[in-house]
């Protein structure tokens, strides 16, 4: 058993202030020719677990990173509980923050770590003992108190990292992919007990991920960051199920595209007619690209259809199958022990069992996919 | 490990016993027994050549005139005339060229990591000047320019000491400094609240305990070693005592002198570690409530 599993939480958790409203208001940022911010305006309520998601480069860590004051604007305001911070300098944000790599202090054992906010806020050797060790005990680490950095696991120093932070009561937890460095198990242990700590806290948290199964499991809205600007903020299940905008129906879970013609506000895909999602319709019309998710489609045997099954990938209860439609592959998830007796080479005849479809712009050298 | 993968191919081409055109692998535990083997001549090979002469020195500096072995050389060393004023003036401007070394180049390495790294490799270049430009051409140059009070103070060495240990304490500290997370333990402390005087004293220098420590030991073996621009300022440091001392022992008590430096300068830095080492942990413990 490795000292990194969950361990129960203790009753003593400490209090701390009442979590913040943030406003990131019209944020600008550029880095030479590159706009890291173009326009960046985001609400976060008290007590909200907001997750930033997007792939490398979408300005998701600058958004952090400029919240917490360790960048600075070239235009936009930063405010917190109605009082604009832009201007105020990291050390007096009061903001806990847990990175991604490893930060924690390596000439501090892991109590000296938590305890060293509480020792910039000047509280006494007691005091500070006191609730260093409270916070140990919160995230299960109190018997690891006189270890440094150098003697625990990466998930027990993000668990550190994660009470250092906390310390100082701050009125706004900002997590950089602090589950990156960590591997899978650790990963998944530290994340459930990351939001449980933030939920029975109601910490305002902002949590900044490119991994969207972490980003749907743990928060309450996420944001999706592409080129710089939100894409869609919405809670995990809208994101997923109704995503507005091809960009997030890519990026978020897996789509197809496949070819279709738009008629008004229907398509004919799979031989029937299907209404259009709404969102960016309006300004589409002709050969369009139908996004659609593996589990929006069903596939019946049919020796006289013309699709044929190339892949099969099992992920447990579910197997996916990729079904070669003339030039179009398609994505499919079945039941895995239906699965279990299609070969590859099946013919199989595909059907659309959502009740509407997501339109793009047509795409003209769409990349297959690659399961 | 390209260099013991290079040794290893090395090795096994040259193994006699291998078949025609194809080299033969030679089974595990001779090869690691050659390998040893080899590390272990160019060990020996390396540690002689550092060693003998400091073995020769030793040896020298504890024998008598009739070349036998004696302290005579080291008891006579601190009432050698001229001796302790030598030490005394080398020792104070060790001390004033540590001092200003380190308050300019700690937060100059500092700044350059963190806000400059671009401009690193222009350090590199910058500092090792001092190298190439021979000290004679700097003693002589600000004994032209320098005005008269600075002229007329030892201290003056120490200003030109600093530019001449400034390659070795940016070394020391660019190596320390890229062994840390700097960007993200500075960061880490600002989010908790600490300012940059904390930030420094708290988390930076702590771990940059042992560059500073070895730049503080090459600072004070150059300056205990320098003396060309001594010799040429006038002042009577150890290195010019060393060479104009002049008595009947044959060059034993001078010779006492330079390894009683050497040696001392081992011991100083180990002396440093073990008590900063010490008081680190006897810090964290009571910190932690276990002392």
């Amino acid at each position: 058993m490795t000292q990194t599993q969950e361990q129960p939480l203790t009753s003593g958790a400490p209090s701390t202030s009442a979590g913040a409203t943030v406003q990131l208001d019209q944020l600008v940022r550029t880095y030479g020719q590159v706009r890291a911010l173009d326009g960046f305006s985001l609400q976060i309520a008290a007590g909200e677990f907001v997750a930033l998601l997007g792939p490398s480069g979408c300005g998701k860590t600058t958004a952090l990173r400029t919240l917490a004051g360790f960048e600075r604007p070239d235009s936009g305001r930063v405010i917190v509980d109605g009082v604009d911070l832009s201007n105020v300098s990291a050390q007096k944000r009061d903001m806990g923050m847990v990175f991604q790599s490893y930060s924690l202090f390596p000439n501090m054992n892991a109590l000296n770590n938590v305890a060293f906010g509480l020792r910039m806020r000047k509280q006494s050797g007691h005091q500070r003992r006191q609730k260093a060790g409270e916070l140990l005990d919160l995230v299960g680490l109190s018997d690891q108190a006189s270890k440094y950095p150098h003697q625990m696991s990466g998930g027990q120093q993000q668990r550190v990292a994660l009470a250092r932070a906390l310390a100082i009561e701050p009125r706004v937890l900002l997590l950089d992919e602090p589950l990156s460095a960590l591997d899978a198990k650790v990963r998944a242990e530290l994340r459930d007990q990351i939001r449980s700590l933030q939920q029975r806290l109601a910490i305002t948290t902002v949590f900044v991920t490119h991994d969207q199964e972490e980003a749907l499991s743990m928060a309450d809205r996420v944001c999706v960051m592409s080129r710089g600007r939100i894409e869609q903020v919405d809670v995990p299940s809208v994101l997923y199920a109704r995503p507005t905008t091809a960009f997030v129906a890519q990026f978020v879970g897996v789509s197809s595209r496949v070819p279709v013609v738009l008629a008004g506000q229907e398509i004919e895909l799979f031989g029937q007619k299907f209404p259009v999602r709404t969102g960016d319709v309006s300004a589409l019309s002709g050969p369009v690209d139908a996004l659609i998710r593996p589990e929006e489609v069903a596939v019946e045997v049919d020796p006289a259809a013309s699709g044929f099954v190339t892949h099969k990938s099992f992920f447990g209860a579910t197997t996916r199958l990729i079904v070669q439609l003339g030039d179009v592959a398609v994505r499919v998830d079945v039941r895995s022990d239906i699965a279990a007796d299609i070969e590859l080479g099946t013919r199989v005849r595909p059907a659309f069992v959502a009740r509407d479809v997501l339109v793009a712009p047509r795409l003209a050298d769409a990349a297959p996919p690659s399961e | 490990m390209a260099s013991v993968n290079q040794e290893i191919a090395f090795l096994e081409l040259a193994d006699p016993h291998s078949k025609e055109g194809v080299p033969a692998r030679a089974s595990g535990p001779r090869r690691r027994w050659r390998i040893r083997w080899w590390r272990g001549a160019v060990l020996l090979l390396a540690g002689l050549y550092f060693l003998l002469p400091l073995f020769a020195g030793l040896k020298f500096a504890l024998e008598n005139i009739a070349g036998k072995f004696s302290f005579q050389a080291l008891q006579n060393l601190p009432s050698s005339p001229g001796f302790s004023s030598a030490f005394w003036l080398s020792f104070r401007l060790a001390l004033v060229t540590v001092v200003i070394s380190s308050a300019l180049m700690i937060p100059t390495a500092i700044y350059v990591h963190l806000k400059l790294p671009r401009m690193r490799r222009a350090m590199d270049v910058v500092t090792v000047l001092p190298i190439v430009i021979p000290p004679i051409i700097l003693i002589l140059g600000v004994e032209g320019s320098a005005p008269l009070t600075l002229k007329s103070s030892p201290y003056l060495l120490s200003l030109l000491y600093v530019i001449l240990a400034m390659p070795f304490v940016y070394r020391s500290l660019d190596a320390g400094l890229s062994a840390i997370d700097l960007k993200t333990l500075t960061e880490a402390s600002r989010s908790l609240g600490g300012n940059w005087f904390r930030t420094m004293r708290s988390v930076i220098l702590p771990n940059l305990r042992a560059s500073l420590l070895s730049a503080t030991v090459l600072t004070l073996a150059l300056v205990f070693g320098e003396y060309t621009m001594a010799s040429l300022d006038n002042w009577t440091t150890i290195p010019v005592w060393i060479v104009q001392f002049n008595d009947a022992t044959d060059g034993h008590i001078q010779v006492a002198a330079s390894m009683m430096g050497l040696v001392g300068t081992w011991v100083l830095l180990t002396a440093l570690i073990f008590t900063f080492d010490r008081s680190q942990s006897r810090r964290a413990q009571r910190k932690t409530g276990l002392l």
